[in-house]
């Protein structure tokens, strides 16, 4: 046990004489959780919106007016008059607007008459998020415009009443939790897998191997540095992290513990992959040319910056046996929802058990000789 | 060449290694073919040769780094194979590279070892202070090892492979990459600790001086052969006419070269320009006593007397007929050819 505390302490002492891994495996997800976290999740503003209006009726008034409503409230877009409709479809190809809305002839006619009046928008959907917006935002006001100024007694169609459980979430909160999964996934890279390689090719190994450590102490001893090293990353990002997307989770006792354990558990698992891969690597150049194919091939499925609902059968393959996948479902448990060790015994289970079945899998795969 | 050397009488003496019939073959490449030797209890022993030779291959497989593919080695009686771990509890190892945590203070590093070799806390710090002394770097221990210099880093690797106290010490290469005055501070260091702590020593290198200042018996290693062994006088002793004699006589007489070839164990003389006689010989020092003798005999003056002993370098290219496989090799052991010296 002395000898793989020995290897553990060599590893934790040059960790924390030299901050540099420490601060590299924080620069990355703290720099991506303030970009990503500020840059998506915001509503649409100031978007340029063309009228062309044919009626010249009460009606269009009445959705004009509706349109300055927006324009001075919410922002989401402001309106520009249009003459000719052939020109503003021509602007709107070009970007010079961002969406056209046509009121056509006799369109309050049609509405007294009640003879299926329509009005026409005119998007650039290959920007699906702006022409998004603009649809749900006109569509809003077309319902509302279309509702009976006296309600019947009777409510005919069928209401949504939503409930949402939990206060807005902002996209930075939302993107937190990959950006923790991403800070132990740089640790354990930089701190495991490169300075492993490393060791072994300046030599440092062969010194352990002359000693009569066992294989057993060498390889725990690795991995209990590297898994310390993953939860110290871990719990300064969770902290700076918490603060800069404002959520209270960490100022929770109970709430603390159940990140603990997850940060723990997570370390172990990534931990776990890392070493597995690494065993029989001796070439410093493979770690550094995996990392970037592996942090896309392992982030991005894990519904860390978008829902693994929305992804092709295959990637959801990829995300079911991706350790990022159960932390990043277990860190927004904790953070957003305080859901608690009900909530995460799922992926604790999977990360500890793949943690320890990687472990498994590299021991014998190891070296004790050259 | 000789491909197996037969090792002489122990006289005695236990053998520290034990070295049978080694082989180690990579796919159809043979490293080290069917080597016999061993390393006596208290003597330094070195195994000599270029790059590529198989030295390194050798070392690591007396110290359990690499597997033996046939024959077997006993270290400290132990076999490497069956008993890696015994072997491990007795031997230091300094590798060829600098591998001490250049973050860590000499301490730290020296400790980490001694924890690795489950030394008992008390005699931790014991063996750390008296291995430092040992090196001459008790003033740096609180130091960050990368702010020592090249050859500091090199007693810190020595007094790393034996803050354990390990009967066997085994060194590959360890003055590659140091200045002259640090090589000949490590070897008056390895010499020192030789005689206090009566460590057997093997080592490997491509440094003639060094093998023949350092080691009691060397081994000349080459293409995974060993092709000669025995103390350095015995290795010179070997080579056969190889001292040269330079004479120039105040007087030139037409039978000097007559009389020269007369003396005892000159082989054969060359006249060269300015009235020098290249006088070879087996024996340097009694041909160069006749040499004085009969001159003062004839009433002749000498105005110069040059004598060149046999050298390793002789001795190495003696037994390896100069086979040298690259330049970086040809870099350390060509020389001027010399007379004398068997093709």
């Amino acid at each position: 046990m002395n000898r793989m505390f020995a290897i553990t302490e060599r590893e934790m002492r040059k960790f924390f004489r030299s901050p540099v891994l420490m601060i590299m495996s924080l620069m990355l997800p703290l720099v991506q959780l303030l970009i990503l976290g500020n840059a998506f999740g915001g509503h649409i503003t100031g978007a340029r919106v063309a009228v062309i209006d044919h009626d010249h009726g009460p009606q269009s008034v009445k959705i004009q007016e509706a349109f300055d409503s927006v324009a001075a409230n919410i922002k989401t877009f402001i309106t520009v008059p249009y003459t000719d409709e052939v020109q503003a479809r021509e602007d709107v190809r070009t970007g010079k607007i961002d969406a056209a809305v046509i009121i056509p002839p006799q369109f309050s006619r049609r509405v007294y008459a009640q003879d299926a009046p329509a009005l026409g928008l005119v998007v650039d959907n290959s920007d699906q998020f702006m022409s998004g917006s603009i649809e749900s935002q006109i569509q809003l006001l077309v319902n509302a415009l279309s509702a009976p100024v006296i309600q019947d007694r009777l409510v005919k169609t069928i209401a949504l009443n939503i409930v949402e459980l939990y206060p807005f979430v902002e996209y930075i909160k939302y993107l937190l939790s990959g950006s923790i999964a991403l800070a132990m996934y740089i640790s354990v890279m930089i701190g495991g897998g490169m300075l492993y390689i490393d060791d072994k090719a300046r030599g440092v190994h062969e010194g352990y191997l002359v000693t009569p450590i066992t294989k057993l102490e060498l390889v725990l001893g690795l991995n209990i540095a590297g898994a310390a090293k993953a939860v110290l990353s871990g719990i300064c990002i969770t902290v700076i992290g918490s603060l800069i997307a404002g959520l209270s989770a960490i100022f929770r006792p109970e709430a603390e513990l159940e990140l603990l354990v997850l940060i723990f558990g997570t370390s172990i698992a990534f931990n776990g992959m890392m070493f597995l891969m690494m065993v029989r690597v001796d070439d410093p150049l493979v770690p550094r040319a995996i990392f970037g194919v592996l942090n896309t091939l392992l982030f991005f499925p894990a519904g860390s910056i978008y829902p693994i609902a929305a992804f092709p059968p295959w990637l959801r393959a990829i995300a079911i046996v991706d350790p990022f996948t159960y932390a990043i479902h277990g860190f927004k448990a904790i953070l957003l929802k305080d859901g608690g060790f009900t909530a995460i015994w799922g992926d604790l289970a999977f990360l500890y058990a793949f943690g320890i079945a990687t472990l498994l899998l590299a021991t014998p795969l190891f070296k004790r000789t050259l | 060449m000789t491909a197996n050397i037969v090792e002489p009488a122990a006289n005695g003496r236990q053998a520290a290694i034990a070295v049978e019939n080694i082989v180690k073959r990579y796919g159809n490449f043979e490293a080290v073919k069917k080597v016999n030797f061993a390393v006596y209890e208290g003597e330094i022993f070195g195994l000599l040769g270029p790059n590529g030779a198989g030295k390194s291959t050798l070392i690591r497989m007396m110290t359990t780094l690499l597997p033996v593919t046939a024959g077997r080695a006993l270290v400290a009686g132990h076999d490497v194979m069956k008993e890696a771990d015994a072997v491990r509890r007795c031997i230091g190892v300094i590798p060829q590279a600098l591998t001490s945590d250049p973050d860590l203070t000499l301490e730290e590093n020296l400790s980490i070892y001694a924890k690795l070799y489950s030394v008992p806390k008390a005699q931790r710090e014991k063996n750390i202070n008296d291995v430092l002394e040992a090196v001459d770097l008790t003033k740096w221990r609180g130091a960050q090892t990368k702010t020592l210099s090249g050859g500091m880093r090199r007693r810190l690797e020595i007094a790393r492979g034996l803050v354990h106290d390990p009967r066997i010490f085994f060194l590959d290469e360890p003055t590659t990459g140091l200045d002259p005055v640090s090589r000949i501070a490590v070897w008056e260091m390895l010499n020192n600790l030789k005689t206090r702590r009566n460590l057997t020593m093997l080592l490997t290198t491509h440094y003639m001086e060094e093998a023949d200042r350092l080691c009691d018996r060397i081994a000349i290693v080459d293409h995974g052969t060993l092709v000669a062994l025995g103390t350095p006088a015995e290795l010179k002793a070997g080579v056969p006419g190889s001292d040269v004699v330079e004479v120039q006589f105040a007087h030139e007489r037409p039978d000097w070269a007559d009389r020269l070839r007369a003396l005892e164990g000159v082989t054969s003389v060359q006249t060269q320009t300015a009235g020098v006689y290249r006088v070879l010989t087996s024996s340097g020092s009694r041909t160069t006593v006749r040499l004085v003798e009969m001159a003062g005999a004839e009433g002749e003056t000498l105005t110069s007397l040059n004598v060149q002993n046999t050298t390793l370098d002789d001795v190495f290219v003696h037994y390896t007929g100069r086979q040298l496989r690259d330049e970086q090799v040809k870099s350390v052991f060509m020389m001027p050819p010399r007379p004398g010296a068997q093709p």
